[in-house]
């Protein structure tokens, strides 16, 4: 019996790949890695902000650690900022103080850990949005589609303890508002504030469950979470749009490695440099002019980041309905800040199963679908965000209210009528949309593209002559079905009208040469009413 | 009783009556104030201030100041501080009834208010200009301590200014110079309360002033301030710049080959 050798490498790195090979015998499961083909598609890398975001925030948090201290022992201040010297404040505002002022480099990598929190979870929502309305939660994906969710959730709850941290007036605000919360929960309301705020609120322990919670409990559950998030991506394959060659059973694109590391390499840096031109160039969470916490103050215009805006915004628009139930009083916080983010989120998770559920759809979906195919789901996608971003808007409505001059009394009613009257509107014109741009498409695959091109018939009448995509029958009507692929709608995109010259700003290559057109009119046979010629032997 | 003892009794009894009428009719006048007798003691501004009062103010705050009603409130004893501070940053005279008076370029000029002020300070003293010529002699620190209790619940942290019920405002505090910023305190215009001396001192007003124009001249060391007005400004950039961006550059790199 004769074994096969591999061929001894020559090389220096050869062997050293083999020697390592020997040992850990990794070089299967990288080429398979490496081999691993993604499908190309811009909206494929949505997702891919959010993971350099977080990348950024681990990076830009471990610095800043360095730094920062959670104590909230009350401490004279003697830094660099002269409109505070001498105030009373907590060490964990003071030395976010010195991170801001003097701190070699401080500000600027606070700053971009704040607007890289903001772009992370900015981004979560839009790469969202993309699962949501192309159908790529479905079978068998409905299990990231769940880790995505916690992802969501996870994220929020982390920002919020990131901007507690800071001890200023604002945050201080902020955490006296989730302390509200906590003690609208009917029942175990103020067992639970005692406990978690460890005493009568404000304590002295807060800053410092939250920064352990911040820096340590959430991001490594976050970790954990977007690794399990990606490698079920790998076990799942990567959903792609429908096109010439690709099926259910097949992914088109391409490979891991060089292309793909390239490109994401590439894409990872243009994010890194956003994010750092804003933290440069774009004050944010200027902690110095909110001033230390202290329970008796309050600024016009606290807000929380954009993320929670929408529970302030559920918070100003609900009703002041005091309820009582068996004897416990409900406060109406309640409402606005726990059971309908709680509503909200469970009926986004449950989503892809309600919509099996609905449609009896229990088949495998590697092919993602245009909205436009799924006029339901765009529509009650619609409606959910036009819901949302009622909800959003009026999280600001006293800065809206100042900036634009009107009434704060009617900005409140603007959101309480509009969170009712928007979805079902928002629902109808999506829906009304999708089937518009549905009959668009197959008006294309019957008739064919429009060529911009009229003529004027015998008697009189103007017609445009459309190209067809393909074969016609008798009629001029063409057969081709729709393959939930994009339809070309223009002459350009069926190479109609030559290709488009490279260049980006100018050209970078000589335009082919045009044939002459000439003085001759063309010859004409008689046209049907879709403006075709009229085939002579029908 | 011969004649002339009842001529003379009648006439003394009516002389007595007449200089009892002439006594009172004076004691009146000492003690309560009239038109007739104060026009008499006008100094030549405040007459002056009188005029652009008839022309200017009268439709609204009433012949003799007393207020009309849902038009304007009375001005006696509103004092030089407040005249000062309404008329100066152009909000009187009003353009039109709305829920509050805007600052606009003033009608009056510097002498002008002044006569006014002098015109309504006949009718009842209140509360006067300060007299210190450095109106930002005080603790900055302890300006902003102050200012964050008592003033930014509705000009925000950084005096920009804030939404009231029904249309009224807090103004942000970008134009309002130290005079203003004082008189407003002692007058406690429109929607604001009065801060009088006793509850914070001149010499807390001028730390506030201080803090307030100190902020206003520090540059933003974090870079473009968008606005000093907290977290909602913050979320359209992350928006309209950051994922804009982002998903530029998704396009651009996911759509090259």
């Amino acid at each position: 019996m004769t074994i096969s050798t591999a061929p001894k490498p020559a090389t220096r790195a050869g062997r050293t790949a083999s020697a390592l090979d020997e040992r850990l015998t990794i070089s299967a499961p990288l080429r398979r890695t490496l081999n691993k083909v993604f499908p190309d598609h811009w909206s494929f890398l949505l997702g891919e902000i959010a993971l350099y975001s977080f990348i950024i925030l681990l990076l830009t948090g471990t610095y800043l650690t360095f730094f920062f201290d959670s104590s909230m022992q009350e401490i004279i201040y003697d830094g660099s900022y002269t409109p505070l010297r001498g105030i009373e404040m907590s060490r964990a505002y003071a030395t976010t103080l010195d991170i801001s002022f003097d701190v070699r480099g401080g500000l600027l990598i606070r700053q971009i850990h704040h607007w890289a929190a903001l772009l992370f979870i900015a981004s979560i929502v839009v790469h969202l949005m993309r699962t949501f309305f192309t159908g790529a939660f479905r079978k068998p994906r409905e299990a990231n589609w769940l880790v995505g969710v916690g992802l969501l959730v996870l994220g929020l709850l982390e920002g919020v303890f990131g901007y507690s941290l800071t001890d200023d007036l604002l945050s201080g605000t902020g955490l006296r508002i989730i302390n509200a919360i906590f003690l609208s929960i009917p029942v175990i309301g103020s067992w639970l504030s005692f406990a978690i705020f460890g005493g009568e609120f404000p304590g002295t322990v807060i800053i410092g469950r939250f920064y352990i919670l911040h820096v340590l409990l959430i991001p490594g559950i976050l970790l954990a979470l977007i690794a399990v998030h990606l490698l079920l991506v790998v076990k799942n394959k990567h959903t792609q749009y429908p096109g010439p060659g690709r099926t259910e059973e097949n992914v088109v694109g391409k490979r891991m490695f060089p292309v793909f590391a390239a490109k994401s390499t590439g894409f990872f840096l243009v994010v890194f440099g956003i994010l750092a031109a804003l933290g440069g160039l774009v004050q944010i969470n200027p902690i110095w002019l909110y001033g230390p916490y202290d329970p008796s103050q309050v600024s016009a215009g606290s807000q929380p980041d954009w993320y929670i805006g929408f529970l302030d915004g559920s918070t100003r628009l609900f009703p002041a309905w005091d309820l009582y139930l068996f004897g416990y009083n409900i406060p109406p916080l309640f409402w606005p800040t726990i059971v309908l983010p709680g509503l909200l989120f469970t009926l986004l998770a449950l989503y892809p199963f309600i919509e099996a559920k609905l449609t009896k759809d229990r088949a495998h979906h590697n092919l993602l679908q245009r909205p436009r195919d799924v006029p339901v789901r765009t529509a009650i996608g619609a409606m959910a965000l036009s819901f949302y971003t009622v909800l959003w808007i009026s999280g600001g409505n006293d800065l809206i209210a100042d900036k634009f001059n009107i009434s704060l009394n009617a900005m409140t009613w603007i959101g309480r009528i509009g969170l009712v009257v928007l979805p079902p509107i928002a629902y109808w014109v999506a829906y009304r949309m999708c089937l518009g741009l549905q009959i668009g498409d197959r008006e294309v695959l019957e008739h064919g593209v429009e060529t911009g091109i009229i003529r004027r018939l015998p008697h009189g009448e103007f017609i445009e002559i459309h190209q067809p995509l393909g074969k016609v029958d008798a009629h001029g009507h063409g057969s081709l079905q729709y393959g939930g692929a994009p339809v070309p709608k223009k002459m350009n995109h069926i190479g109609g009208m030559g290709r488009a010259i490279k260049g980006f700003f100018t050209p970078i290559e000589e335009p082919p040469a045009r044939p002459a057109i000439s003085a001759e009119p063309e010859k004409q046979g008689e046209l049907t009413g879709s403006g075709r010629p009229k085939d002579p032997e029908a | 009783m011969t004649r002339v003892e009842r001529l003379r009794k009648r006439t003394s009894s009516g002389l007595a009556l007449g200089i009892a009428l002439v006594a009172i009719g004076f004691g009146y006048s000492a003690v309560a104030p009239s038109s007739s007798a104060q026009d008499d003691g006008l100094s030549v501004e405040a007459m002056a201030g009188q005029e652009i009062y008839e022309n200017g103010c009268i439709t609204c705050h009433g012949r003799n100041l007393e207020g009309v009603e849902d038009q304007g409130p009375p001005l006696i004893g509103v004092g030089e501080a407040s005249v000062y501070f309404q008329v100066s940053t152009g909000r009187m005279p009003l353009k039109q009834q709305e829920a509050q008076a805007q600052r606009k370029t003033p009608v009056y000029d510097d002498a002008e208010v002044n006569q006014l002020m002098a015109f309504i300070e006949t009718y009842g003293g209140g509360p006067e200009l300060p007299t210190e010529e450095d109106l930002r002699d005080g603790e900055l620190a302890e300006g902003g301590e102050l200012f964050r209790l008592n003033c930014a619940s509705c000009h925000n942290f950084a005096g920009r200014g804030g939404a009231l019920s029904s249309g009224k405002n807090a103004p942000a505090l970008d134009q309002s110079s130290d005079l203003d910023i004082y008189t407003a305190m002692l007058s406690g215009p429109q929607n604001m309360p009065v801060f009088g001396d006793n509850q914070l001192t001149p010499e807390n007003k001028r730390a506030i002033i201080n803090y307030v124009q100190t902020l206003k001249d520090t540059s933003d060391p974090g870079g473009l301030s968008i606005g000093r007005a907290g977290p909602v400004p913050e979320g359209l950039i992350i928006w309209i710049v950051g994922i804009a961006g982002c998903v530029i550059a998704c396009f651009w790199v996911g759509t090259r080959s």
